[in-house]
């Protein structure tokens, strides 16, 4: 997809040159500038506004990882919230009970949680998706009993804390500090799937998904390829929870239910599987959407269709439908996400006022 | 060891698994004939129960005219569903189809607490006697109806599946779709006729339940206990997921007795049927009479 934007005459003379990050040296400028455009933003939103880039943050790293295991691999996981919330608890219960630093926490906590993963994952992932999809479901129910029960770890019915993000003895407070943090975890973090994705490991992910049989006969070792996606997902999972246990302070189980592994679901979707920077997108649009909806019922609070529907008390229930609608339209119409509709403006004004 | 709640709690636990394997075989009946992994069986059963209390509780129709509509009905949603959402996704990417019907679960689940509301609603009374004596044990009414009306529509299920013409249809098109297509089996029709059939036994289910329970979105855990059910029995068997569906109900009920009695914590019955799960997949992944996967191009 992306290969379609590269202009006419720039060949391709080397393996190298073909697997580099950044396709043209424009968009590796481009990238490079939003990212030291982005380090203002603490001064130019509102808190608000900065609490919700941040929750696209965190929330972006998790997907991130799920993108991986069904946009890149073709394999499903339905447990993703109850992986982001073993990340958050172990990177609470590290930092605060043991008392490991969280600088080191987040990414142990991240390996911890590919470790439980795995526990699930192992048996499913010798099979086709399918099986995986309702491994992770069990791993949904029974993790989330985990919680509720070892107070030993998560607190039980007392939600756990969690030390503050702290760096040679600096400690980040504040939203606006901490937007840093997540920031630097965001680029580490895409820098690394998309380095994953063009080494010979992203490759081989990318021929289990297309054609498992034909991978398999070229020597792709099926079992190893799905099981190293499935570690992938959850190790980014964890690591998205365990910021946004470092974020919160206080991590409780509620509202980590299967609705939250659907919102997951969702943003790959939305966003395209199998587009790193799409999942970028979809994570802001399922972010913001809760955001637009009470606007809109804001706008018509008093008018006919708000007494027809009655939005302000049933606007859970009409997000959850958005939601469910929206995957549903995005899979029958524009399977490919929001990252090809992107494309696709791109090229209309590339190509523009010759569009063949 | 209490033996009277044992027996009692086995009892319970043989009424649900029926029940589960009521669901559990229209889940299987949907997979086997489309391929298509429904995570929305558990909404079919909360859509009847709720269009069932919905005719009895605010339009005041009488029950044996309630359950005929109800079906009805059911049977044409099951049609729709499958035509407005699932067609489109024919010859999609599995993965695509699963999430279409997880997508489907969340769109149903919301909108009957749009509809309806948050609070569970108590089913009017069917039953003017509310227990009765059997083998000196005590035992609910709504529990003699449910085990007799589960096991009905598994004795329907099986004469239309052995002897109607498009009970045959249904079992050529999941043995070989290209073949039953050659033999002038319309497989759109049967794709069609199967939601539409698992959307009234489901719908069946969800009305016992109801009646069993009350109405409420908890409902729709059945559909997720169906997984362990008939990952347990093999996921395209229908025998199996019936034998699935009351071994985890079983199972479920003998864990509660073990937990209460002596282990004492918490909600092991919840949670029993996914380490069974987890402990299938590891062992035997094709479950009791599943086909072995053979992979073919």
């Amino acid at each position: 997809m992306a290969n379609s934007m590269i202009p006419a005459g720039d060949f391709r003379t080397s393996y190298a040159a073909d697997t580099t990050i950044f396709p043209t040296v424009t968009s590796r400028n481009v990238a490079i500038a939003s990212v030291v455009l982005i380090c203002f933003a603490p001064y130019l939103f509102s808190e608000y506004w900065l609490s919700l880039l941040i929750q696209i943050g965190i929330y972006g790293i998790a997907a991130l990882g799920l993108n991986v295991l069904v946009g890149f691999t073709g394999q499903i996981s339905i447990g993703h919230a109850a992986f982001f919330l073993f990340g958050a608890f172990s990177s609470a219960y590290l930092s605060t009970k043991i008392g490991v630093p969280a600088f080191f926490a987040i990414p142990l906590s991240g390996v911890v949680t590919a470790l439980v993963g795995l526990v699930f994952g192992l048996p499913a992932a010798r099979l086709k998706g399918l099986y995986l999809a309702i491994a992770t479901l069990a791993a949904q129910y029974i993790l989330l009993d985990f919680f509720a029960r070892a107070e030993w770890f998560s607190g039980g019915s007392v939600p756990a804390m969690a030390e503050p993000f702290s760096i040679f003895g600096y400690v980040f407070q504040g939203d606006r500090q901490y937007f840093y943090v997540v920031l630097a975890y965001v680029v580490t973090c895409y820098l690394l799937v998309t380095n994953m994705m063009r080494s010979r490991d992203g490759r081989a992910l990318v021929a289990v998904r297309d054609h498992y049989l034909s991978a398999e006969i070229m020597g792709i070792n099926l079992t190893k390829y799905r099981t190293l996606s499935f570690g992938v997902a959850a190790f980014f999972a964890g690591v998205g929870g365990a910021l946004y246990a470092h974020y919160q302070l206080v991590v409780s189980y509620e509202g980590f239910g299967i609705e939250r592994s659907i919102l997951f679901l969702a943003m790959i979707i939305i966003g395209g599987t199998g587009s790193i920077m799409g999942t970028l997108m979809g994570t802001a649009f399922v972010v913001l959407l809760p955001e637009v909806m009470e606007w809109v019922s804001s706008v018509l609070a008093g008018g006919a269709i708000d007494q027809a529907l009655g939005l302000k008390t049933n606007i859970t229930f009409l997000r959850e439908i958005a939601i469910g609608v929206i995957i549903i339209v995005f899979l029958v119409f524009e399977p490919d996400g929001l990252a090809h509709r992107w494309h696709q403006i791109k090229a209309y004004w590339k190509l523009y006022p010759f569009s063949h | 060891m209490n033996a009277q709640l044992l027996i009692q709690l086995l009892v319970n636990g043989l009424v649900v698994g029926t029940l589960y394997g009521v669901v559990a075989m229209s889940f299987v009946l949907i997979y086997k004939a489309t391929q298509v992994v429904n995570f929305a069986q558990g909404e079919l059963l909360l859509v009847g129960a709720w269009v069932c209390w919905a005719l009895m509780v605010k339009y005041q129709v009488p029950f044996y005219a309630a359950m005929p509509i109800t079906m009805v009905f059911m049977f044409v949603f099951g049609i729709l569903i499958q035509m407005v959402f699932l067609r489109p996704m024919i010859g999609e990417p599995i993965i695509s189809v699963i999430m279409v019907t997880i997508a489907l679960s969340t769109v149903l689940q919301a909108s009957m607490k749009w509809i309806f509301g948050v609070n569970p609603q108590p089913f009017p009374p069917i039953f003017t006697s509310q227990s009765v004596h059997i083998l000196g044990l005590q035992i609910q009414t709504v529990y003699v109806m449910s085990l007799v009306v589960s096991l009905a529509m598994m004795a329907a299920m099986a004469w239309f599946f052995q002897a109607s013409k498009h009970g045959l249809a249904m079992r050529a098109t999941a043995f070989d779709q290209q073949v039953a297509q050659s033999l002038g089996i319309s497989v759109k029709n049967v794709f069609a006729m199967s939601w539409a059939i698992s959307a009234t036994v489901s719908a069946v289910a969800g009305v016992v339940v109801a009646v069993v329970n009350g109405v409420s979105s908890g409902l729709s855990i059945y559909g997720i206990k169906v997984f362990p059910a008939t990952i347990l029995g093999g996921l395209d068997s229908i025998g199996g997921a019936v034998l699935g569906g009351v071994i985890i109900g079983l199972l479920e009920n003998f864990a509660q007795f073990i937990d209460g009695e002596y282990l004492h914590w918490g909600n092991l019955y919840e949670v029993a049927p996914f380490y069974v799960l987890i402990i299938i997949l590891m062992i035997k992944p094709y479950g009791l009479f599943g086909t072995k996967d053979i992979e073919r191009v």
